[in-house]
């Protein structure tokens, strides 16, 4: 057994799924996928259920059907597997159900490469639902992000009634490293609160954060209806009646109006003309290579986003600042860097990009010294 | 509480529509189950004429995804786990045909629920088109000359599957009784009640009755039960252990010598110990004081071919996980080789421990061509060759693999004296 101060040697999945179960995810549904297979592995061991689906689609309906029977579902997948859960993820969002997805990102397009890492699914992720709605996804940066962010994760999803992205890829959960366990922050049971008042209950009948107060189904003091379709806060479905089109207002709102609750980033000013700004797996390769540049002595600022979606404005205001801006990240286009900044960007953005391996330090110099 | 289960005798069918039949037997069958209440019952339905039924219910109710229902009911269901509450889905044939796995997998399990497929031969909602359930020369909209071939037999389906209960009738009078019985199976039951769309049904079969349609296509009434089997419940809410507890941890028991850090490649095959040896010699490290990362590399195919593992140890925090500069590369069989040779080609120092079977590269780097494979066997090439490498570079001690070797499961197969005796004849043979 590790104790506090001792080195373990450790890959980022079993973190994620120790601080999913500590944080009260009670159910996994699993099935299999390069290069989540680890998170299902230690699923198995940890997790107080599991259960083997025989698809993706099955996995997120099981899981939808846990959630609103009150009990926290999470699974993991990658690309082919997250394609085919699609619809049923705009269901869960819609009918306010809370859960985890974890996403590790692999190589496309389609089955790709099974077993190399990517961060190629930012531009699916921006628009996963019809009608532009986020859904809220936590990206960890590093180890100490794969255990709390996961946690948060969980949080989330419960407090903003909806599923929740833990956006990673192969690098991030598959490497194993020696990591102080004394480092974790203590991770306690997040709050889940139910309806409690005498009734009637409605469903979608939001308080001023938006968010309604969950009930499962089943219980024997209110009536609870869950709805995909468009649908006023009784759960009845409707066309678009005024009630709907604000209840299907609300659903965006909800996310990004708490936002500040959830606008998770490090930002280390170190006084220069020049942001440098990255997530998840690539952020290693942009902390590394900050520290060299300062050591040269041509200092960058840097920017490491853990909140991807909804984007937080504090990212943009931060870019605002700079004359350059350089994002780095996996993928071939620089997806996030067209989020933020759009197609045709910004005098001064540039990226650093690339597919089928890691994004490294040196790259990241080149540009910023260019 | 009220023990109406339909909160209204208004439904949302088209006069002479079999689903308000339906309805209508369904809430007297309701009634008849002792104890329950409509807050005991979850009616989840999805899209389809029957799936507007929802609005109906004073029960719980959830309106999903088309053909998802069943899904999302093995979910609720193993989430309540509660032998009192019941589930039930009510779901047309189009439904039923896009998500017939769905249906296979809970009866195969035998999932606590009740499944009503209201088969009335297409798809009402869209226009009239086809279904997997469409009897032989029923003629839709899409097909107005008539299905050639037969459709699915749901029951038959089911029950192969492992049902306790599947039944197929026809909708017409008062069905409760069957519906009733279908309630009181502990587990799967299922029933295809067949029904003539008034829009299109009739419209495209006009003067065709029900019977005949049916019965003209072999869909005759059919009750197929299971022996009796327990509901399935999943293992709930076990005990599980912190998946911190036992994760190797070793203590700092030895120096090093090293000063920054080293990047290390052993590429052998499938079956060598290749992983294991990067994590005995990465476990070495640690408690060595050092930090350390190492990831694999293997085909999907995972027990042929090569394998190649990364290694990379510091003195300091490691953030970025990549091989820049190859330090060393423990080459020990040809599938290793081959995977690592561009890398090694373009070292211009560090060093290539390279087994003798194999041809020497062209590269910048310092060759060390030794037998790896033989003196402990191939499965131990890459163990050997790691502690060899450790014997010549000096950066931590060659006791702390060996430490790290006693605590591993290869421990028990591989004698750390002869390892030892391997590496210091291995050392005078290059002398």
């Amino acid at each position: 057994m590790a104790e506090p101060g001792k080195t373990a040697f450790i890959d980022g999945s079993r973190l994620m799924i120790e601080a999913a179960v500590r944080a009260g995810a009670e159910v996994f549904v699993g099935y299999p996928i390069t290069p989540a297979n680890l998170l299902y592995a230690y699923s198995s061991r940890r997790f107080p259920m599991v259960l083997p689906a025989p698809d993706e689609i099955t996995t997120l309906q099981w899981m939808s059907g846990f959630s609103a029977a009150g009990r926290f579902p999470v699974t993991a997948t990658s690309y082919p597997g997250l394609a085919l859960m699609i619809e049923s993820i705009g269901m869960a969002f819609m009918m306010e159900l809370p859960m985890v997805i974890i996403l590790v990102q692999r190589m496309g397009p389609a089955t790709g490469t099974a077993t190399c890492g990517a961060q190629g699914d930012l531009a699916l992720l921006r628009g996963i639902n019809s009608g532009g709605h986020p859904i809220p996804t936590l990206c960890p940066s590093d180890m100490d992000d794969c255990y709390t962010l996961s946690a948060r994760a969980v949080e989330l999803a419960l407090r903003l009634r909806c599923p929740v992205f833990l956006l990673s890829s192969k690098e991030m959960v598959m490497t194993l490293r020696s990591y102080d366990l004394s480092r974790l922050a203590p991770v306690t049971p997040a709050p889940r609160e139910h309806y409690r008042g005498d009734g009637p209950y409605l469903p979608y009948a939001a308080g001023p954060d938006g968010v309604p107060p969950f009930l499962p189904v089943g219980n024997r003091e209110h009536q609870v209806r869950f709805t995909a379709s468009t649908h006023e806060r009784n759960a009845g479905l409707q066309h678009s009646t005024p009630e709907a089109l604000e209840n299907t207002k609300r659903l965006r709102t909800k996310t990004e109006s708490n936002l500040g609750e959830y606008t998770l980033y490090d930002y280390e000013d170190r006084r220069s003309d020049t942001l440098l700004f990255s997530f998840g797996i690539t952020a290693a390769a942009a902390r590394e290579a900050a520290d060299n540049l300062a050591r040269r002595g041509r200092p960058v600022s840097l920017l490491v986003a853990k909140t991807l979606f909804p984007v937080p404005g504090e990212y943009l205001e931060t870019a605002g600042r700079y004359g350059r801006v350089i994002v780095a990240e996996e993928n071939q286009s620089g997806q996030y860097r067209e989020v933020l900044f759009g197609r045709n960007g910004r005098e001064g953005v540039s990226g650093v990009n690339g597919i089928g391996r890691m994004i490294s330090p040196a790259e990241i110099e080149r540009e910023v010294e260019r | 509480m009220s023990r109406s289960f339909l909160s209204t005798e208004n439904l949302p069918f088209c006069s002479g529509c079999g689903h308000g039949l339906m309805a209508r037997s369904l809430e007297k069958a309701l009634q008849r189950i002792e104890g329950l209440n409509p807050l005991d019952l979850v009616v989840v339905t999805d899209i389809g004429c029957i799936g507007i039924i929802d609005k109906q219910f004073a029960s719980h109710t959830v309106h999903g995804l088309h053909g998802r229902s069943v899904a999302m009911a093995t979910g609720i269901s193993m989430g309540l786990a509660d032998p009192d509450k019941k589930i039930l889905v009510l779901i047309g044939d189009g439904g039923a045909t896009i998500g017939l796995h769905h249906i296979m997998e809970a009866a195969h399990r035998n999932i606590d629920m009740t499944v009503i497929v209201h088969n009335n031969m297409l798809y009402g909602m869209t226009g009239g088109q086809p279904s997997g359930l469409t009897p032989c020369g029923f003629r839709t909209s899409t097909m107005p000359e008539g299905r050639p071939d037969n459709g699915m037999d749901l029951c038959r389906m089911a029950h192969a599957a492992g049902a306790a209960y599947s039944r197929r009738i026809m909708a017409l009078g008062d069905v409760s009784d069957v519906l009733e019985e279908a309630l009181r199976v502990k587990g799967f039951s299922l029933v295809e009640a067949v029904e003539l769309c008034t829009s299109y049904g009739v419209k495209f079969n006009p003067g065709r009755k029900l019977t005949d349609i049916a019965g003209d296509a072999g869909m005759t009434p059919v009750l197929l039960k299971n022996p009796e089997a327990s509901a399935f419940r999943p293992e709930a809410d076990r005990d599980t252990e912190s998946l911190f507890h036992g994760v190797p941890a070793p203590e700092k028991r030895f120096g090093h010598n090293l000063a920054g850090k080293v990047s290390i490649i052993l590429a052998g095959a499938a079956g060598e110990g290749v992983q294991s040896t990067a994590e005995m010699l990465a476990l070495a490290a640690i408690s060595c004081g050092l930090s350390v990362t190492k990831k694999g590399s293997y085909p999907v195919t995972v027990g042929v071919g090569f394998s190649l593992a990364e290694v990379i140890i510091s003195t300091k925090e490691i953030h970025y996980t990549g091989i820049a500069g190859i330090d060393a590369v423990m080459a020990t069989s040809r599938e290793g080789l081959q995977r690592a040779l561009p890398r090694i080609e373009a070292m211009k120092s560090g060093s290539v421990y390279l087994d003798a079977s194999l041809d020497r590269p062209e590269t910048g780097a310092e060759l060390v061509h030794r037998d790896y494979r033989g003196p402990l066997g191939y499965r131990s090439a890459s163990l050997l060759c790691a502690a060899h490498y450790l014997s010549r570079s000096g950066i931590f001690p060659i006791e702390a693999l060996l430490e790290a070797l006693s605590a591993s499961r290869a421990g028990r197969a591989v004698d750390a004296a002869e390892l030892l005796k391997a590496v210091e004849e291995m050392e005078r043979a290059g002398v």
